[in-house]
């Protein structure tokens, strides 16, 4: 068994000299020489002014963006340089997304919209998706939502709906870019307040891009960037 | 999987119903029209017709002749000689060919060619010395009799039936009795039992019937004299080879359908691709209308599509989730094309359709054959399936970092 200590050093997402440079109209380097590791039930922040690199970061993170030099390892895994297929499967499994914007699809109802990355993943039948769906939705007090149409709910709701998504396959860690961006005070508080559960009481990874610096001195860690560099970890 | 855009989905269906609906009423309409003027001919004439033609011999005695064999003969003003119009041999050869399993009957036919007496005016006309019975069975001669009993010409002794446009000529009514000259200067009363009607006028103005026995004894011939045995087959098909093996066999001359009537195939094969061409023509220009609202529904869910991909979704899947949509239009809107093509076919079937010149014809011909409704309903899903390949490549191929970047 191991100690709650112990555990808290476990590596979940780790960047190795990660370069990346966009080569239109000119070259401009973005990220230059990111290493930095991210250990099981964290809460990191990452801030930085506009233009700093720090989405462009995350999205390499992510998996999505496959065009950088350097090497990336999510639960220990290499995922640099697989095959497309794979990392879809890998972002399907062990990562969760929470954008600026909800990104629900309007045609499906809320429940539907949780269970949508489970069932792609298809490692549980149907009703238990449903089922591990629910339990997310009340977790975040929402349940009474599930039979509605997506578009029909509030933008704070979306938000959290789309967290309910990206908690449904239990993902080794959730990212977030400026998930409390556009939304109002109170719906900010209620966001953050549903990561600091998550990562107190459920030992949930966290990964956020934000530049709500209240937000962020709240999180346990700050990544600040500048110029594509880290300058504080 | 996306249940996008139901108007616009709706839209881009009927456009695949409405285009099989039409490919198939269109088709079917065509062929029943084909079928029609076809059978005009087709089915009056008989598969194989073997006859006796008179022609010079070929080898002529000059050539025998085993002095003259190593010589270039010039031989002018080549005559038949005595050769007859009769079919030799008739009664045998008729027996042989009706015991054939390919032959579906075979019926003996005697040409005359004759003068029917109008006053003083001789009208030239053909008599058709046939045997009833058999005639109805293998060639529909009763479709064409419109007024009268067929079978009288069999029963009624002395007796014939005019073509329309002889009779009106002659005006000769039901029952009157023309009078007739053969090439040998006989005169023969007859007695008109019945019109016949073939649609087509020149036809009408020369020929007649009457039973064989009774054109027999008009030419003064016994009764085994007949100039041609026509033979209808199971299979069409098989006519230019049956005709080429019974002229060899029975020592006649055979000329099958397909030589016969060669026009008429070739008008029919027209008829036919013209259709096809309107039809596929309607389908490919619902499959841009297909494309075009895919295309339009994948700028509209460039979103879903990021975040399914971002949520783990591969290009793959994607793909896999417009096709389906692609496809499934091309089904529905197709099945339903089907049954409404089918609809509008019994609509024209029922569509009155009243000519003089087609007696047996009382509405709009339509064909059923489900070859068209084959061909309609694989090639909507054709047609689907590359109206959506490239959309759905197009989708598969979006980078979901710009979509979510680019807000």
């Amino acid at each position: 068994m191991k100690g709650s200590n112990e555990k808290m050093q476990e590596v979940i997402l780790e960047a190795r000299g990660i370069n990346k440079a966009f080569h239109d109209p000119v070259t401009v380097q973005v990220l230059r020489d990111i290493t930095f590791t991210v250990n099981k039930g964290e809460f990191v922040s990452v801030i930085g002014k506009s233009g700093c690199g720090k989405s462009t970061l995350l999205y390499i993170l992510s998996t999505m963006d496959t065009d950088y030099t350097g090497e990336l390892f999510i639960d220990k895994e290499l995922m640099s340089g697989r095959p497309d297929p794979e990392l879809a499967r890998i972002r399907n499994e062990k990562i969760g997304f929470v954008f600026q914007f909800h990104y629900l699809l309007n045609e499906f109802t809320v429940l539907r919209n949780v269970m949508l990355p489970g069932l792609k993943l298809g490692r549980y039948s149907e009703q238990e998706v449903e089922h591990r769906a629910m339990e997310r939705l009340k977790m975040l007090g929402i349940d009474h939502l599930a039979k509605q149409s997506a578009y029909r709910i509030s933008g704070g709701e979306k938000q959290r709906v789309a967290i309910a998504r990206a908690l449904i396959n239990d993902p080794h860690v959730i990212m977030g870019d400026e998930p409390t961006g556009n939304l109002d005070k109170r719906n900010s508080d209620i966001v953050f307040n549903i990561f600091k559960e998550l990562t107190e009481e459920h030992n949930q990874t966290l990964l956020i891009v934000t530049h709500d610096t209240e937000f962020a001195e709240n999180s346990h860690r700050i990544i600040e960037m500048e110029d594509g560099r880290i300058i504080r970890i | 999987m996306l249940l996008a855009r139901w108007r616009q989905t709706l839209v881009a269906a009927v456009g695949v119903t409405f285009s099989i609906a039409m490919f198939i009423t269109l088709l079917g309409f065509m062929n029943g029209l084909n079928d029609l003027l076809d059978g005009l001919i087709l089915n009056r004439t008989p598969h194989v017709r073997l006859y006796n033609e008179i022609k010079p011999s070929e080898n002529q005695p000059v050539n025998v002749a085993g002095q003259y064999k190593d010589s270039y003969n010039f031989i002018s003003s080549v005559k038949a000689g005595v050769t007859r119009q009769e079919i030799y041999n008739s009664g045998p050869i008729l027996q042989a060919v009706k015991a054939d399993e390919r032959v579906l009957g075979a019926t003996p036919k005697l040409l005359a060619q004759v003068f029917f007496n109008e006053g003083t005016i001789d009208i030239t006309g053909v008599i058709n010395g046939v045997d009833v019975e058999e005639e109805s069975r293998l060639f529909n001669f009763q479709d064409y009799v419109t007024a009268g009993d067929p079978i009288d010409a069999k029963n009624v002794a002395n007796s014939i039936i005019l073509g329309k446009g002889l009779a009106e000529i002659l005006v000769a009514d039901i029952g009157d009795v023309v009078q007739v000259t053969t090439a040998q200067g006989e005169r023969f009363p007859l007695k008109v039992v019945g019109y016949f009607q073939s649609g087509i006028q020149e036809i009408d103005k020369v020929q007649s019937y009457a039973s064989i026995a009774t054109t027999q004894k008009l030419l003064g011939k016994p009764a085994n004299y007949m100039t041609d045995i026509q033979v209808k087959l199971h299979d069409l098909e098989q006519a230019p080879a049956v005709s080429r093996e019974y002229a060899q066999l029975f020592q006649v001359d055979a000329e099958d359908i397909q030589t016969a009537n060669a026009q008429f195939e070739t008008g029919s094969s027209v008829r036919s691709l013209i259709s096809y061409a309107v039809g596929i023509t309607l389908l490919i220009v619902a499959g841009f209308g297909i494309f075009n609202i895919l295309n339009m529904m994948i700028y509209e869910k460039m979103d879903s599509i990021a975040i399914l991909k971002a949520t783990g979704f591969s290009g793959r899947d994607v793909n896999l989730v417009f096709l389906v949509i692609a496809m499934s239009i091309g089904l529905f809107g197709g099945l339903l094309g089907l049954v409404f093509g089918f609809v509008f076919s019994l609509i024209i079937d029922n569509i009155p359709f009243n000519t003089s010149a087609l007696p047996t014809i009382k509405t709009y011909p339509v064909n059923y054959d489900p070859v068209f409704y084959f061909i309609g309903g694989t090639f909507s899903l054709i047609t689907t399936y590359f109206a959506g390949f490239f959309p759905a490549r197009k989708a598969s191929k979006v980078d979901p970092v710009e979509i979510i970047r680019g807000k």
